[in-house]
């Protein structure tokens, strides 16, 4: 007991150096807990979907539609239970800035498809019933102060021209991976439009949502459908809701890495800085040592103190820095709630911080004790500073 | 001076661990810092270079990118017979319809699946765009199923590199050539005959018209009168202003990320300076009573640990810039978010940013440094030596 008593009081000998650095490690976690969640949250996406819905599309590529006739064909496929189908609408809201995703979708099939959206029954009908209708999640309503009942203009990017929506309904997400900043309308408004501003580009289709019967059936509930429109003019390609969305993430993989090293550079950094103050304190206090050798203490004791004390200091750095990653993100969340629409700070996050702050604490307090260990009585206790 | 930068020296090599680490912290920070500058860089580059001044692009009114543009093949033509289009040596118009859409292609390393731009061009694509050069193999027959691939593009997907096929659309198209196109982001699009293109995607329409401009001066009256002509839904804009634009939500995001990250991560540093700094002084007191006894002002020890603490500062991050260098040889590859195509630019080092990390590195040194110099330098004389 009488050793932890010293620890201590030897890690805050130098009040000012032993601040500084546990602010050091707050600071490095706080920003790696951070740079995690990014990461965490490019992936958002990918933990919100689910297993048991598919997503066919057009194999050429994402921009290419294919024709609604493939709806019935795909009702019959063995093992398919609901489809709904939809455009990515691209429409801007004022400015360009104020980007969010907005679809065009089947209204009724897309709400069965998605029950993490919910929504209230009388915002459901009116929106069902309302032709021009469209439904906001809560994030984007919050952020423009839009009401229900309220018209909202896009300008048209891939479909020309203005449109106009009338707000029926908000949606909340039922889990805390669901986005909840997404904007979508009737399909059969847009194309009713397009017949009449652009007849060949009517009755086309961006994506085919499936919910399968069973998640294990959609192995071969997608490979059938594809097999089934091979060689035709708009061959499709099937796959999960997961893979279609992780295909996103590997297109943007280089950024990730980016991130995921200057994540671990951050560490490195604080490392130094640790390490710097571990060897700082057992320089000045090698004849201390030397004092204890004589007294009889081995070096085993001697390395136990100088780890002792340098998890101390990590350890409290750590709590600091868990502590304040939770208000640092929620203000980072609202912020940029347009870049990422969810922002969670997980618990694998956490455990991450703990781990990193356990590596520093070691790794800072190994040279030290080397040195520490290695001190000659004699010459050490002579030793002037 | 000279007595003082050596004494501040010696004291650095003196406590060589303490030295190193701090500088080592120093230098990642200065890494961070000046990596996400030459990425910034290389980025604007790569855009800058890939429009040129008086190239003019029209594509549909209100489509952010040519992918989502339309531009009909009357339209086409009406801007066709506009005088303010420039003349060629061969005594044809500089002018190109294209047809820009979006492939899957898996890449070569990872079998990985990303958008690729394709490009139909015409005869005069590639006068218009001056920076393309062909380096292995020929131009496509014009009417043919043969294609040009971009360097990059070439190096990293599957099927793509010369003598190879790529299939898509129900056909088999052959690589007959590899244009390079410098750090464009024209080296990173697929090139082919339009017709070909348009009949095989089945898209009736162009995605965009370019042409050089006769008079470069002459754009403001081309973009009004284009504009508001009634048989026309367009919009003009010169070729460096439209990829610029493409790619702003990407530079943004850059810019966010380099300056959190910057701040923080300094912070850290400053702290590690600080810490280095406060024990110098600390070890040092009887020295610096001596110092002072013998005549030294007040400045000379403030001065004295500041050079220190700018010395070590200055090491790492020299050392940083020259790790951040080496990042030249990499390129990054990654979709941008607003066209959804692949985008690839490298590593950028420009003599300002050398600057900008030097001083950058300087600043961190003298905040972390200036503290402890201050009470160094206002301890008293008689303090000072009893404390020795």
């Amino acid at each position: 007991m009488l050793n932890v008593r010293l620890i201590f009081k030897n890690a805050f000998r130098s009040k000012l150096r032993s601040t500084l650095t546990v602010a050091g490690i707050a600071l490095a976690i706080i920003a790696f807990g951070f740079l995690r969640t990014v990461v965490d949250a490019w992936y958002a996406g990918v933990e919100a979907s689910s297993a048991s819905r598919l997503v066919t599309r057009n194999s050429i590529s994402l921009i290419f539609p294919l024709p609604i006739s493939y709806k019935e064909k795909i009702r019959q496929v063995e093992g398919v239970d609901k489809v709904s189908y939809g455009n990515w609408f691209g429409g801007i809201y004022i400015e360009e800035k104020n980007f969010f995703a907005n679809f065009a979708v089947e209204p009724k099939s897309y709400l069965e498809l998605y029950p993490e959206y919910i929504l209230s029954e009388e915002h459901k009908m009116a929106f069902l019933k309302d032709r021009k209708g469209a439904v906001a999640g809560q994030n984007l309503v919050e952020r423009f102060a839009w009401k229900v009942g309220d018209t909202i203009t896009l300008k048209g990017t891939i479909y020309p021209g203005n449109w106009e929506f009338v707000l029926r309904g908000v949606y909340k997400g039922r889990d805390k991976s669901t986005d909840e900043s997404q904007f979508f309308f009737h399909w059969d408004y847009l194309n009713e439009i397009m017949k009449k501003i652009a007849s060949v580009r009517a009755d086309q289709v961006g994506f085919y949502l499936i919910g399968v019967k069973d998640p294990t059936l959609a192995v071969s509930v997608s490979e059938k459908i594809d097999r089934m429109f091979k060689n035709s003019l708009a061959e499709t390609l099937t796959e999960t809701e997961r893979s279609f969305q992780l295909s996103f993430i590997h297109m943007t993989e280089a950024i990730l890495i980016v991130i995921q090293v200057v994540s671990l550079i951050v560490i490195i950094i604080i490392l130094a800085v640790t390490a710097n103050t571990m060897a700082m304190s057992v320089r000045e206090r090698l004849s201390e040592f030397a004092v204890l050798k004589t007294i009889g203490f081995g070096g085993g004791h001697i390395t136990m103190m100088i780890f002792g004390e340098s998890l101390i200091i990590a350890v409290i750095g750590c709590v600091i820095g868990i502590v304040c990653t939770f208000p640092a993100a929620d203000i980072f969340a609202s912020e940029m709630s347009n870049y990422f629409p969810v922002f969670v700070v997980t618990k694998e996050t956490i455990y991450l911080d703990i781990a990193a702050s356990l590596f520093i604490g070691v790794i800072s307090a190994v040279f030290p004790s080397l040195r520490a260990v290695r001190v000659q009585i004699a010459e050490n206790l002579m030793r002037v500073r | 001076m000279g007595i003082f930068f050596l004494y501040s020296f010696r004291n650095l090599m003196k406590r060589r661990l303490t030295t190193t680490l701090t500088a080592v912290g120093m230098s990642l920070v200065v890494f961070v810092f000046a990596s996400i500058l030459m990425l910034s860089e290389g980025l604007r580059q790569t855009l800058v270079d890939t429009g040129s001044y008086d190239n003019a692009v029209i594509i549909r009114k209100g489509a952010v990118s040519e992918v989502q543009s339309g531009v009909e093949r009357h339209q086409a033509s009406i801007i066709g017979t506009r005088p303010e289009i420039a003349t060629g040596t061969d005594g044809k118009q500089l002018f190109a319809r294209e047809l820009v859409v979006l492939i899957n292609l898996p890449k070569r390393d990872s079998d990985k699946p990303s958008n690729v731009v394709i490009r139909g061009i015409e005869e005069q694509s590639l006068a218009l765009r001056q920076q393309v050069k062909i380096i292995e193999g020929r131009m496509p027959k014009p009417g043919s199923t043969e294609i040009l691939a971009g360097i990059s593009i070439a190096q990293r997907f599957k099927g793509a590199g010369i003598g190879e096929t790529l299939d898509f659309a129900l056909r088999s198209w052959k690589v007959v050539g590899i244009f390079d196109a410098g750090k464009t982001g024209f080296s990173s699009e697929i090139w082919a005959d339009v017709d070909q293109l348009m009949s095989a995607f089945r898209r009736p329409v162009f995605s965009s018209v370019i042409f050089k401009l006769r008079d470069s001066s002459e754009f403001e009256n081309l973009k009004s009168s284009i504009e508001s002509d009634p048989r026309l839904t367009v919009e003009a804009k010169r070729e460096v202003k439209y990829y610029a634009e493409q790619s702003e939500t990407m530079a943004k995001f850059l810019r966010i990320l380099g300056m959190s990250l910057t701040v923080i991560f300094s912070l850290g540093a400053i702290i590690g300076a600080m810490i280095t700094m406060y024990a110098a002084v600390a070890n040092r007191i009887g020295e610096i009573g001596t110092l002072r006894s013998l005549g030294f002002q007040r400045k000379d020890i403030l001065l004295a640990f500041l050079m220190e603490s700018l010395l070590i500062s200055f090491i790492g991050g020299c050392a940083g810039l020259i790790i951040a260098s080496f990042l030249q040889f990499f390129t990054v590859s990654t979709m941008n978010f607003q066209t959804f195509s692949e985008l690839a630019f490298s590593f950028n080092m420009t003599f300002e940013i050398v600057y900008l990390s030097v001083f950058f590195s300087l600043l961190m040194g003298f905040l972390g440094g200036v503290l402890p110099a201050f009470r160094a330098s206002r301890m008293k004389i008689v303090d000072a030596l009893r404390a020795g």
